[in-house]
C-alpha cells in the first residue's frame, strides 16, 4: 500500500516537474532591428509586426496553413449582404495582461483609434472603402457591429491585422490580449516577452497556453551572424532564410530546414512610363510599347534566374498573384516563355533592327537603358546582372545601377528620373484588395505611371474598372472572376515584368515541436502558442 | 587666454560642422523619401502626410531653431528610430566610447610595442615581417574581420583595435625610424647609453609632437571605423546610428551626431596640439 | 634586402602586365557560364567560377586593371593633398595654420557619405563603368587626405623649427626653397605611410561604395568587388580559392612596401 502510494506520488511529482520544465523554457530568435513602435495600430516595419503578432489579440486569425479565417476573441461573425457591416459575437470572461476586463467597448475603442484619419495607419487605410465615418454599435458587452461607409471586400480577414487595445487600462497599448507581453526591452540589444498570465487559450486537455514561457528577440541585423548563432544553437529559428544559407544548413542537417514552397513574395521589374519624366522621347516611346515590354520579358530566362540566383528555391513569376495564393491565383496563366526569337520578332514589328550585335530603334538610337535596384540585396544584384547578359543577346545594352533605398524611392516616386527599376514585393495579404492601389491608375503606388488624372491607356482604363468593381463586390466567386481578368491584362501588357516568386525558406531547431512552416508570414511561429520544446530538451533545461 | 581661444575655435567649428552636416543631408537625394511610401495599403492622404514629415524649412532657419532647442535640452526626434535623439544618444554613446577607448588602447599598445621593437632591435627581417603583418590587416575587409571574430566568439569590440593598429604602426614606424637615425641618437649610442634611456630621452621626444598629433587623429580614425564595425557586428553604438541616419536621411539624428563627432575630434586634436607644445624645442 | 626588393618589383610588374594583357590571357570577365555556377577549379576555369558562372581567373586579372592602377593613383593624390595642405599650414603658421587646421578637423568629422550619395545623383544613370570607377577613385583621393594632413602639419611645424631649417634660413634660403628643398623631403616617412595605407583602404572602400551606386558597375570587376564575396560565412567556408583576391591584394601591398622601403633604420 505504502509502495503504491509512493509510486503514485513519484509519478505525479515527475509529471508536474516535466510540465514545469516544459513550460519553463525560452524561445530565442532574431529581429533585424528595434521595433519602431509598440502601438499595434501604427505598425509599418517587420520588427513591430512581429511584436504585434506575438502580443496582440485579434478578433479572428487567418490560419497561415489553410489560409482560412478562424475564431479568436470573436467566437463568430457575420458580414451583412451589402458588405458594409460586420457583426461580432465575442468571448466572455477574458482579461488583458494587466487584469483589465475585455469587452465590446475595447473593440469599439480600437476601431475608433484605427480609423482616425490623422493616424495614417496602413492597417486603418486598408479598411477605408469610401468617404464617411465608420460607426461602431455596441449592443452588449459581448456583441457589437461595425458599419463602414461603403462595402469592404474581404472585410473579415482584414481583422487579422487589428490587435485589440484596452479602452480602460492605464497601461495603454502595453496591456495586451495575445500569448505574450513585452516584459523588457534593451534598445539595440533584445526584447523579452513573457507569457501573458491572462491569455484565454487552452489546449485540448485544458492546459493554459502558450507552452513556452518566454520569447527572447535579439536585435541582429547581420544575417551571417544570425545563421552562425542558429548553427550553434543560440537561437531556435530563422523565420526567413536566404537560399545560400538554406543549402548550407540542409547539407549539415536536412531536418533543420524547411522549404514550404512558393511564397506570396514577388520580384519584378518595370519600365518608367511617366510622360513628364526627364527621359528622351524615344526612350519613352520604347517603354510605352507593349511589344517592347513583351520582347524584353521573353528575352529574360526566368528558369536561369530561379536556378542560379535563387539556387532553385523560387518559381518563375507569372503575374501579380503568386501561385501560393490558392484561391486568387489565375491558374490559366503560365510564366512567359524564354524565347529570344519571338522577342526579336516583336521588336522588329516596332521597327527595331539588329546591326553588328546591337539593337537600334527606327530613329537610329541604340537601345540602351539602365536598371536601378536597391543595394544590399545580393539576389536582386544577381538578377540584374543576369538580365544584363540575357538582354545583351538581343543587342540591348543594360547598365545595372545600385542605389541606396531613399535615392531609389525619390527617383521612382518623385523625380521619375529612371528608366527601369527592379524591386520586389513582400506580400503578406492574400486578398488582392491589399494591392488595389498598385492597379488603380490614379494611385500614388501605380509604380510605372502613378497619379494619373485619367488613365492614359485603354488597358489601364479597363483595369481601373475591373478593380473598382471587384472591390465593391462581395461574392467571392464574382470577385475571383473579375480579378482573374485583371491578372490576364497584366500578363498581356506587362507593366510589371514578373520575374520570380521566391520560396518560403526557414530554419527551425530540432528542439522545437509542433512546427508547421507556412508560406504566409510569420512562416514558422504563426502558431506560437502551440510551439513547445521536446520533453528531453525541456527537462534538460 | 590661450584656453579661451581654443574653446572659441572649437565652439565655432562645431557649430559650422553641424550646419554643413545639415546642408549635406538636405541636398542629398532621397531626403524626405520613405520606404513606407511604397506600401500599397496607404491612402493618398497618408502618403502625403508621411512625405511632408520632414521639415521643409530652409537649412539655416532649421539649424537656428535646432540650436535653440538644443539649448533647452531637446535634441529633436529621430525619424529612423521614432524616438527622441537624446534617449538614443544616452543609450548608445557609452557603447561606442567603450569600443573606441578599447580599440585605441589596444591598437596603440600593439603599434607602439611593435614600432619600438623594430626601431631598437634594428633588424630588417623584423621590420619587414611587422610591415607585412600590418599590411595584411589593412587588406582584410572589416566585414571579414567581424565575421572571423563572430566565428571565434571573440569580443567584437576588438575589431576596432585591428583596424587602428596598422595605421598607427605605419605612421609611428616612420616617425620613430627617422628620429632614431638622427645624429644625436648615434652619439648617445656611441657613448654607451642604455637602450631604454636612448628610447625615452632621445628617440621619443623629437617625434612626440607628431605622435601626439597622430594620437589625436587616431580618435577620428576610430570613430570613423566604428561606423561599419558597429553596423556589421550589431553593436548598439552611435556608429550604427550614424550609418542609419545617413542612409535614412534622418536630419535631427545626423546633425546631432555630426556635432558630437566634431566635438570629440576637435577636443582630441586640440589636446594633442597643447600637449605637443613643450616638445617644440631644438631636437639636439 | 636587394633580392627582396627585386623580387617584389618583379611580382608587381608581372601582375601589372597580366592585368594589361588580361584580354589575351582569358576569355573575358563578363560571360556567365550558366551551366557551371560556383564551379570548382578546372582546366577551363583555373580558379573556378563565381555564383553566376563567370570565370574567376579572368575577373581577377581584369580587376587588376582597376585596382592596381587606380588605387595607387588615388593614394598618390591623397598623399599629395596631405603633404601640400599640412605642409603649407605647418610652414606658414599663425592665422593661416589655424584656419587650415580647423578646416582639416572639420573635414575629419563631416558625414562624407552624403556627398558621395549626391555625386552619384548628379551622374547620369547610363554612365560607363569605367567612368564611374574613375570618379570614385578621384573622390577617394580628394577625401582621404585629412588624417595624414594633421600629422604632416605637426611634423612640418617641428621641422621648420629644427636646427637644419634655422641653418638654411641663416644661409639665405627663402620660404619656397626652404619648404621644397628642406622640409618636404623630410616628410617622406609620413607621406609614404599615407600612400601605403591608402592603397588597400581605397581598394576596399571602392567596393563598399557600391552600395551607393559608385565604384565598379556590373559586370566590370575590381579586387574590392571580388573581396566582397568573402563577406558571407557560407562562401568563406566552402571554397578556399575564393581567398585568392585577398592573397593577391596582400601580396601587392607587401610588394609596394618592400619596393618603397628605405633603409631608415640605423645599423
Amino acid at each position: 500500500m505504502k509502495k503504491t502510494l509512493l509510486v503514485r506520488l513519484t509519478c505525479i511529482l515527475f509529471l508536474a516537474t516535466l510540465a514545469r520544465a516544459q513550460s519553463a523554457n525560452e524561445l530565442r530568435f532574431c529581429l533585424k532591428s528595434d521595433p519602431k513602435t509598440l502601438n499595434p495600430l501604427l505598425v509599418t516595419d517587420d520588427s513591430s509586426e512581429t511584436i504585434r503578432y506575438l502580443t496582440g489579440g485579434v478578433l479572428l486569425r487567418v490560419n497561415r496553413l489553410t489560409q482560412e479565417a478562424e475564431p479568436e476573441l470573436a467566437t463568430s461573425w457575420k458580414v451583412s449582404p451589402d458588405g458594409k457591416t460586420i457583426s461580432f459575437k465575442l468571448r466572455s470572461g477574458i482579461f488583458f495582461s494587466d487584469g483589465t476586463s475585455f469587452s465590446a467597448e475595447d473593440v469599439a475603442y480600437t476601431m475608433q483609434q484605427l480609423m482616425d484619419p490623422s493616424l495614417h495607419s496602413p492597417t486603418g487605410d486598408a479598411f477605408r472603402s469610401g468617404e464617411g465615418k465608420v460607426i461602431t454599435t455596441v449592443t452588449s458587452p459581448d456583441r457589437l457591429s461595425i458599419t463602414f461607409p461603403a462595402p469592404v471586400a474581404g472585410l473579415d480577414k482584414l481583422f487579422d491585422q487589428v490587435a485589440i487595445m484596452s479602452a480602460k487600462s492605464p497601461q495603454k497599448e502595453k496591456a495586451v490580449l495575445g500569448p505574450y507581453y513585452v516584459a523588457d526591452w534593451k534598445a539595440g540589444a533584445y526584447l523579452l516577452l513573457q507569457r501573458n498570465p491572462n491569455y484565454w487559450r487552452q489546449d485540448s486537455s485544458g492546459r493554459k497556453l502558450p507552452y513556452i514561457d518566454s520569447v527572447r528577440l535579439d536585435i541582429q541585423q547581420n544575417r551571417d551572424t544570425e545563421m552562425l548563432r542558429f548553427m550553434r544553437g543560440e537561437i531556435h529559428l530563422i523565420n526567413s532564410v536566404d537560399p545560400e544559407s538554406f543549402d548550407k544548413l540542409a547539407a549539415q542537417n536536412p531536418g533543420m530546414v524547411h522549404d514550404a514552397g512558393v511564397s506570396l513574395d514577388a520580384e519584378f521589374m518595370w519600365f518608367n512610363q511617366v510622360a513628364k519624366s526627364p527621359l528622351p522621347d524615344y526612350k519613352k516611346e520604347w517603354f510605352r510599347s507593349t511589344n517592347f515590354r513583351r520582347a524584353i520579358s521573353e528575352a529574360i530566362n526566368r528558369d536561369d534566374l530561379v536556378r542560379i540566383a535563387f539556387r532553385g528555391h523560387a518559381h518563375p513569376g507569372v503575374g501579380p498573384i503568386s501561385p501560393a495564393n490558392k484561391f486568387w491565383f489565375n491558374s490559366d496563366l503560365k510564366p512567359h516563355p524564354f524565347d529570344p526569337k519571338s522577342a526579336m520578332q516583336r521588336l522588329q514589328q516596332d521597327g527595331f533592327k539588329l546591326q553588328n550585335g546591337k539593337l537600334y530603334d527606327r530613329g537610329g538610337h541604340s537601345v540602351e537603358f539602365s536598371i536601378i535596384t536597391n543595394s544590399g540585396n545580393s539576389y536582386r544584384e544577381r538578377m540584374a546582372t543576369m538580365i544584363q547578359q540575357d538582354l545583351g543577346e538581343i543587342g540591348v545594352t543594360v547598365n545595372v545601377v545600385l542605389l541606396d533605398f531613399p535615392s531609389l524611392i525619390e527617383r521612382i516616386t518623385s523625380t521619375f528620373n529612371y528608366e527601369a527599376c527592379l524591386l520586389g514585393l513582400l506580400n503578406n495579404e492574400l486578398d488582392p484588395d491589399s494591392q488595389m492601389n498598385v492597379w488603380l491608375s490614379s494611385s500614388d503606388t501605380h509604380q510605372w505611371n502613378p497619379s494619373q488624372k485619367t488613365p492614359e491607356t485603354a488597358w489601364e482604363t479597363e483595369i481601373d474598372k475591373l478593380v473598382r468593381t471587384e472591390a465593391s463586390t462581395l461574392d467571392p466567386k464574382k470577385r475571383k472572376q473579375l480579378f482573374d481578368k485583371v491578372q490576364q491584362i497584366a500578363w498581356e501588357q506587362e507593366p510589371f515584368i514578373y520575374l520570380v516568386n521566391r520560396n518560403a525558406l526557414s530554419a527551425v531547431s530540432g528542439q522545437l515541436q509542433s512546427v508547421h512552416p507556412a508560406v504566409v508570414r510569420p512562416q514558422v511561429y504563426w502558431n506560437i502558442d502551440e510551439l513547445s520544446f521536446r520533453p528531453e530538451v525541456a527537462s534538460a533545461k | 587666454m590661450v584656453i579661451w581661444k581654443h574653446a572659441a575655435r572649437i565652439v565655432a567649428t562645431i557649430l559650422l560642422g553641424g550646419l554643413i552636416g545639415a546642408t549635406l543631408l538636405r541636398l542629398a537625394p532621397g531626403f524626405g523619401a520613405d520606404e513606407e511610401q511604397l506600401d500599397p495599403r496607404l491612402s493618398h492622404a497618408s502618403i502625403l502626410a508621411r512625405s511632408q514629415n520632414q521639415t521643409n524649412d530652409n537649412v539655416t532657419v532649421f539649424y537656428f531653431h535646432h540650436l535653440r532647442r538644443i539649448a533647452g535640452g531637446d535634441l529633436g526626434m529621430s525619424r529612423a528610430f521614432e524616438r527622441p535623439v537624446s534617449e538614443l544618444l544616452r543609450e548608445r554613446f557609452p557603447e561606442t566610447m567603450k569600443s573606441v577607448c578599447l580599440g585605441l588602447l589596444l591598437g596603440w599598445a600593439a603599434a607602439l610595442a611593435m614600432t619600438v621593437s623594430v626601431v631598437m632591435v634594428r633588424s630588417w627581417a623584423l621590420d619587414l615581417c611587422t610591415s607585412i603583418f600590418s599590411g595584411v590587416l589593412l587588406c582584410i575587409p572589416a566585414a571579414l574581420l567581424a565575421l572571423l571574430f563572430v566565428l571565434t566568439r571573440a569580443p567584437a569590440r576588438l575589431v576596432l583595435a585591428l583596424i587602428i593598429f596598422p595605421k598607427v604602426f605605419r605612421y609611428a614606424r616612420g616617425l620613430l625610424a627617422r628620429s632614431a637615425s638622427m645624429p644625436h641618437v648615434l652619439m648617445a649610442r656611441a657613448k654607451g647609453l642604455g637602450q631604454i634611456r636612448i628610447l625615452l630621452w632621445h628617440v621619443l621626444p623629437p617625434a612626440a609632437p607628431q605622435l601626439l598629433a597622430l594620437a589625436g587623429v587616431s580618435v577620428s580614425i576610430a570613430l570613423t571605423a566604428a561606423i561599419p564595425v558597429e553596423a556589421l557586428c550589431d553593436l548598439p553604438g552611435i556608429g550604427q546610428l550614424a550609418w542609419k541616419a545617413a542612409l535614412g536621411r534622418d536630419l535631427y539624428l545626423l546633425v546631432n551626431l555630426t556635432m558630437i563627432v566634431t566635438t570629440v575630434t576637435l577636443l582630441a586634436n586640440t589636446a594633442a596640439d597643447i600637449l605637443g607644445q613643450p616638445f617644440k624645442v631644438s631636437h639636439a | 634586402m636587394i633580392w627582396a626588393r627585386n623580387l617584389a618589383l618583379s611580382f608587381l610588374v608581372v601582375t601589372a602586365v597580366a592585368g594589361l594583357f588580361a584580354g589575351s590571357l582569358t576569355s573575358g570577365y563578363a560571360h556567365q557560364f550558366r551551366d557551371l555556377p560556383s564551379a570548382s577549379p578546372s582546366r577551363q576555369h583555373p580558379l573556378g567560377t563565381d555564383d553566376l558562372g563567370r570565370d574567376r581567373w579572368a575577373r581577377i586579372l581584369y580587376g587588376t586593371r582597376v585596382s592596381l592602377f587606380l588605387a595607387p593613383a588615388a593614394a598618390l593624390l591623397s598623399s599629395l593633398f596631405a603633404g601640400l595642405i599640412g605642409g603649407i599650414a605647418g610652414f606658414a603658421g599663425g592665422w593661416t595654420a589655424r584656419v587650415v587646421i580647423a578646416i582639416v578637423d572639420l573635414f575629419l568629422s563631416l558625414p562624407w557619405l552624403l556627398l558621395l550619395i549626391t555625386v552619384r545623383a548628379l551622374m547620369p544613370l547610363n554612365v560607363s563603368p569605367v567612368t564611374s570607377v574613375l570618379i570614385t577613385f578621384v573622390l577617394l583621393g580628394c577625401l582621404g587626405w585629412a588624417a595624414a594632413a594633421r600629422v604632416v602639419y605637426a611634423d612640418t611645424r617641428s621641422l621648420s623649427q629644427s636646427d637644419f631649417a634655422l641653418l638654411a634660413r641663416a644661409s639665405g634660403a627663402g620660404g619656397f626653397r626652404l619648404l621644397w628643398r628642406h622640409v618636404l623631403p623630410n616628410l617622406r616617412p609620413i607621406l609614404f605611410a599615407q600612400f601605403w595605407i591608402s592603397v588597400p583602404v581605397f581598394i576596399l572602400t571602392e567596393a563598399n561604395l557600391g552600395i551607393l551606386g559608385l565604384g565598379v558597375a556590373e559586370p566590370l570587376p575590381s579586387w574590392g568587388s571580388l573581396l566582397r564575396e568573402l563577406e558571407s560565412y557560407s562562401s568563406l567556408t566552402a571554397e578556399p580559392w575564393r581567398l585568392l583576391p585577398l592573397v593577391l591584394l596582400i601580396a601587392v601591398v607587401s610588394c609596394f612596401q618592400i619596393v618603397l622601403h628605405k633603409e631608415e633604420l640605423p645599423v
